[in-house]
C-alpha cells in the first residue's frame, strides 16, 4: 500500500435533480482525489452540493454523469449486492441527525453492521464493547438512543461507523446538531481516530472548527470545486478569523 | 402496512448504509407484519368468538356449553390466524420492495 495511494477519486462528477420540471445541477464536473489516511473537509454554503457529493462518494445515490472510484473500483460497475458489501466494510457513515435505530440499545446499534457482515455474535459483542469504550461510552452499553444526549448519540454513531474497520469514514455535518463544546469533542474524537487508526475521514461541514484539524479543505460552490487548500495555507486564515 | 413502511424510510436508509441487502429489508418487514397479523387476528378471534358465545348463551341458555368441541375452536383459531398473518404479509411486500430498492440517499432524505 503506497503512502500516497488514492482512496477516493471522482471524475467529472455530475448530478442533476429534476424539480417541478426544472433541471437543477447540484454537482457540475467535480474532480477530487483523496489520499489514504487524509482528513479532508468539504466546505461550502447550504445548497452548494456538499451533501450531494457526500452521497455520491458514499454510494448512497447514483451520479447523472461521471464516476466515483473507491480503491480504484468504479462504483457504477457494482451491482446492488457488491454495493451493499462496499457500504458495509469499506465505508462508515456518520450523519448530522445521528440516525441510530431507536428501538436498539447503543451496543446493538454498534453491532448491527457487524451482523450484516456476518460476524459471529460473540465477536460482535466483544468488538462492540471495545468500540464503545474507545468513544468513551463504556458505561452506557445498554441505553437506548432516547436515553442518551446528542453528543453521546453521535459517539454511538461514530462507534457504529468504525464497526467493520472501514477505510473511509464519511461524515455529513457531524457537528450540525451539537453545541459548540460537544461539537469540538466530536471533532477531536474524529481526529484522534484519523491519527491512531489511519482511517480516511471525509467530512461535509460548514463548521469552522473543522478547519483547524483538516489536512485539506475542499471549498464547493454551486456544484463546482472552487478551490482546495492545504492546512499550511490555512493557518493564516484561521488566525484572521480569530482576530476579528 | 404502507404507513408502517413509509414512516420508517429513514431507518431503512440507515440500514442500507450499514450494508443491509434489499432482501434483508423486505424480509424484516414481512416478518414484522407476520407477527403483527398473528397478534391482530388472535385478538379478532378472541373478541369475535367471545361475543358470539355470549350471545348464544344469552339466547339459548346453558344448553350451548359443550355444543362446540375444543378441537373445533382451536381449528378455527388456526385458520383465522393463518389467514390474518398471510394477508398482512402479502400487503407488506409491495411497499417493502419499493422502500428497499430506493437509493439510500433518497430514503434518508424523507422526513415524515
Amino acid at each position: 500500500m503506497a503512502a500516497n495511494e488514492y482512496v477516493v477519486r471522482t471524475k467529472d462528477l455530475c448530478k442533476e435533480f429534476t424539480m417541478g420540471g426544472q433541471v437543477l445541477r447540484a454537482l457540475d464536473g467535480v474532480q477530487l482525489d483523496i489520499y489514504r489516511g487524509e482528513y479532508i473537509s468539504i466546505m461550502g454554503p447550504s445548497g452548494s452540493g456538499k451533501s450531494t457529493l457526500f452521497n455520491m462518494i458514499g454510494g448512497l445515490d447514483k451520479p447523472t454523469a461521471g464516476s466515483v472510484f473507491i480503491n480504484d473500483v468504479d462504483m457504477a460497475q457494482l451491482d446492488a449486492q457488491e454495493l451493499a458489501y462496499l457500504r458495509c466494510r469499506t465505508i462508515g457513515y456518520i450523519f448530522q441527525t445521528f440516525n441510530l435505530i431507536p428501538v436498539m440499545t447503543a451496543l446493538e446499534n454498534v453491532t448491527l453492521p457487524m451482523v450484516f457482515a456476518g460476524t459471529s455474535t460473540d465477536d460482535c459483542i466483544e468488538k462492540g464493547i471495545k468500540l464503545l469504550n474507545l468513544v468513551g461510552l463504556g458505561e452506557r452499553l445498554h441505553h437506548k438512543p432516547s436515553e442518551l444526549s446528542g453528543g453521546q448519540q453521535q459517539r454511538v454513531a461514530i462507534a457504529r461507523a468504525l464497526a467493520n474497520d472501514p477505510a473511509i469514514i464519511l461524515a455529513d455535518e457531524p457537528t450540525g446538531n451539537l453545541d459548540l463544546k460537544t461539537g469540538t469533542e466530536i471533532i477531536q474524537l474524529l481526529k484522534r481516530l484519523n491519527k491512531e487508526q489511519g482511517v480516511t475521514i471525509i467530512s461535509a461541514t460548514h463548521d469552522l472548527k473543522m478547519l483547524d484539524i483538516s489536512d485539506r479543505i475542499v471549498w464547493i460552490r454551486d456544484g463546482k470545486v472552487e478551490r482546495i487548500e492545504e492546512r499550511s495555507q490555512l493557518d493564516l486564515k484561521v488566525g484572521q478569523l480569530e482576530g476579528q | 402496512m404502507l404507513m408502517s413502511v413509509t414512516e420508517r424510510y429513514k431507518e431503512i436508509g440507515t440500514m442500507k448504509c450499514l450494508g443491509a441487502l434489499d432482501v434483508f429489508v423486505v424480509e424484516l418487514f414481512i416478518l414484522e407484519s407476520g407477527v403483527l397479523g398473528l397478534i391482530a387476528s388472535f385478538a379478532g378471534w378472541l373478541i369475535g368468538f367471545g361475543c358470539i358465545y355470549l350471545l348464544a348463551l344469552g339466547s339459548h341458555g346453558w344448553a350451548v356449553v359443550g355444543q362446540i368441541t375444543f378441537v373445533q375452536i382451536l381449528s378455527r383459531l388456526g385458520i383465522v390466524m393463518g389467514i390474518g398473518a398471510v394477508l398482512t404479509m402479502i400487503a407488506t411486500i409491495p411497499p417493502a420492495i419499493r422502500a428497499a430498492k430506493m437509493p439510500p440517499a433518497m430514503a434518508l432524505r424523507t422526513e415524515i
